[in-house]
């Protein structure tokens, strides 16, 4: 029977849901005029749960609920950046929303239900608790989606989401099936023990392969990965950054349960299939960016290849390839935040600034916007010294001493192709001419424009001292 | 006498297939009413795939819920769909062919199962209920509040988020539209509403001689 002890191990998972039901009925009696003290509410609840979480930890892994939930280091550090992201997101997306009247108190409530989802989800212990967190996680991105439901690309996005995420979800769910048939057991724990000594190997295996078909789904690796560009494109930005950024630490924290935590013992048979995996999203991100003018369709290719490298890192299969993932999906989760609130603060009412043409000129106009973004573009290259940089160096260490030279250097390959198109977005903002009769500038509010620049200023001072952060991520993932 | 072993692998492979044929049904047919019937038959056969490994609450949980309530429900707007009225009539006749067959299907299946537990002999194992000594039922209740309290939890907190998505999605605000305001309307006095105005009798006009012949006698 659980316990208080068991309560207060789920103390900040508790305290959000208990603060997102507060939320909602304070917005049900709020005048649409008072919906800012909605918006900082919501920021100081996220920053409690930072709070909570950290302060809270326990200085040995627990678990509670009979083994449903599992507070480790690995959950701590993905539940601190993915409340950290969704505080980023929130400060973002208030000027936008109000410019395209966007501006409902769902949007912070559905958003604190995802985060209580992701919390859930890379604490799971249980194969039952990995599926409904990434149900509730993904429920409420559906919705988020579709809220701006008078345009067309927006619903024609949310429906397509819906759809691969239902046929996704049924992937992990068959393959969680197989996996149970096979050694008659859900938790993760048991799990490990059990899949080494199973009588069935290959209905084993066979779970296995659909529960990566899963996991591919979630991160958007290829060739899994068509919901991406369609998604990011159509969804209001305030939406991608969310998607795009908390999400991926998610289907990090997802993959590191489902596949270390549960089924490390089978890790010769998914070694490979994550590499093919790689590869596919490494050459796919990378040479479909070069094509794309639009520039939210270009940051959804460019995850998809970071989802690549990020697989990379899984592929060691050991505590320094975890390690090296974990370090790739924060820089990533940071640097997207930084390059989509970029683009929110570039739009104004009537003006999107999603083209990469709308960046014309920019260094002319805004010079601080131009140096904002060129940051980001070359952090999202991985040039020295800013923050992506050592991610991708990293997973390519761990791969490399896991024995897949080859992977590293395809790796290496295509981020020096990759780097061709982050580098066109700046010269199309530092060489070209801006175009007569537009204007594009940063956003006015004042909130806005210091968080943008204290995260985009982050990836310079993370790039450089990046020891304290990695040696976070090493820690949790020794003994 | 028929190995009971075999007999239940047999109903096992039987329902099984029934249940794909069904579910193949269910996306290929172009008749939508067809379709709904397959799925109806769909979900029946996997409730007596559940049976079959004595999972007898959820069986009944899938039909009570999904077969009797949610598919007839799905039935009804499909048909209501097409408004007219002899169209409905119509359809009576046109589909009681189908209906037959997947009833007929069901009843096979039901009697096959009825033959398992008359031939059941302990075969499927160690089922934890029977191991406590409870009902598959009670066993379910206790499991669902103790062991697996947490996941039960949010799946609650999963049908809030649906429930708040379905309204974001749906509610629309919109302005200019006249509303009944019950309490205004009791609070009228009739003196407000009827004016009685106190006026001279109107007297009719003496008949003004017309014009013209008439006056000449």
């Amino acid at each position: 029977m659980p316990n208080l002890n068991d309560i207060l191990i789920l103390l900040p998972e508790f305290y959000l849901v208990a603060a997102a039901c507060l939320l909602l009925l304070l917005d049900a009696f709020m005048k649409p005029e008072q919906r800012p003290v909605l918006h900082w509410l919501s920021i100081a609840v996220l920053l409690v749960a930072i709070y909570l979480v950290v302060a809270g930890q326990p200085s040995q892994a627990v678990t509670a609920f009979n083994g449903m939930f599992i507070r480790d280091g690995v959950a701590e550090i993905l539940k601190v950046f993915s409340l950290l992201t969704t505080v980023l997101v929130f400060f973002y997306a208030k000027p936008y929303l109000q410019d395209r009247k966007l501006f409902v108190g769902e949007f912070y409530t559905l958003t604190i239900f995802a985060v209580i989802g992701i919390m859930l989800l890379v604490s799971a212990g249980n194969l039952i608790m990995v599926y409904l967190g990434l149900e509730l996680l993904t429920l409420s991105s559906y919705a988020l989606v579709a809220l701006n439901r008078d345009s067309r690309l927006s619903s024609e996005a949310a429906i397509k989401y819906f759809v691969l995420g239902a046929l996704a979800s049924g992937m992990l769910l068959y393959g969680m099936s197989m996996v149970y048939g096979a050694t008659g057991t859900l938790d993760l724990v048991r799990l490990h023990t059990a899949a080494g000594h199973t009588g069935m190997p290959h209905l084993l295996v066979f779970g296995l392969i659909f529960m990566i078909v899963g996991i591919g789904f979630k991160l958007g690796a290829a060739p899994f990965h068509m919901w991406i560009p369609d998604v990011y494109q159509g969804s209001p930005t305030a939406v991608t950054v969310f998607i795009g950024s908390a999400q991926k630490l998610a289907a990090f924290g997802m993959a590191y349960r489902l596949l270390a935590s549960g089924l490390g013992d089978l890790s010769q048979h998914w070694q490979l299939m994550l590499a093919c995996l790689a590869v596919l999203s490494l050459a796919i991100g990378n040479i479909v960016a070069i094509v794309q003018t639009n520039l939210k369709r270009l940051l959804a290719y460019s995850t998809i290849s970071h989802m690549g490298y990020l697989l990379v890192g899984l592929v060691n299969a050991g505590p320094e390839g975890y390690a090296a993932s974990l370090f790739y999906a924060i820089s990533y989760a940071i640097t997207s935040a930084a390059a989509f609130g970029m683009i929110l603060a570039l739009a104004r009412a009537g003006f999107e600034c999603e083209e990469i043409d709308d960046l014309k000129g920019l260094n002319q106009r805004s010079p601080w916007a131009a140096f904002l973004m060129m940051l980001v573009m070359f952090s999202l290259a991985g040039v020295p010294p800013l923050f992506g940089f050592f991610g991708k160096l990293l997973v390519f260490q761990a791969a490399i001493h896991a024995g897949y030279l080859w992977l590293a250097l395809v790796g290496a390959v295509f981020a020096i192709i990759g780097l061709y198109y982050y580098l066109r977005v700046v010269k199309v903002m530092y060489f070209d001419k801006p175009v007569e009769g537009t204007e594009v500038h940063l956003q006015k509010d004042v909130s806005v424009r210091l968080v943008l620049s204290l995260n985009v200023l982050a990836l310079l001072v993370l790039g450089i001292v990046w020891g304290p952060l990695f040696g976070w991520c090493q820690s949790v993932f020794v003994g | 006498m028929i190995d009971p072993n075999m007999f239940q692998l047999v109903c096992f492979y039987a329902f099984a297939a029934v249940t794909v044929v069904a579910a193949l049904g269910v996306i290929t047919l172009r008749n939508t009413v067809h379709a709904v019937l397959s799925l109806v038959l769909t979900f029946f056969s996997t409730a007596c795939i559940w049976l079959l490994a004595e999972a007898e609450f959820l069986a009944i949980a899938l039909i009570v819920v999904y077969v009797g309530a949610v598919m007839v429900l799905f039935l009804f707007v499909v048909m209501m769909l097409d408004i007219k009225q002899e169209h409905v009539r119509e359809g009576f006749i046109k589909y009681l062919p189908v209906g037959i067959i997947v009833a007929l299907v069901m009843l096979g299946e039901m009697l096959a199962l009825i033959g398992v537990r008359a031939m059941h002999q302990a075969v499927m194992g160690a089922d934890p209920a029977t191991v406590a000594g409870m009902s598959n039922t009670a066993w379910l209740g206790n499991a669902l509040y103790t062991q697996f309290l947490l996941p039960f939890e949010v799946a609650a907190l999963i049908l809030t988020v649906g429930v708040v998505a379905a309204v974001v999605l749906t509610l629309r605000q919109r302005t200019g539209v006249r509303h009944q305001q019950a309490s205004q309307q009791v609070r009228v006095n009739p003196r407000d509403r009827v004016r009685v105005v106190k006026m001279a009798a109107e007297v009719p006009a003496a008949p003004q001689p017309a014009p013209g012949k008439e006056t000449t006698p």
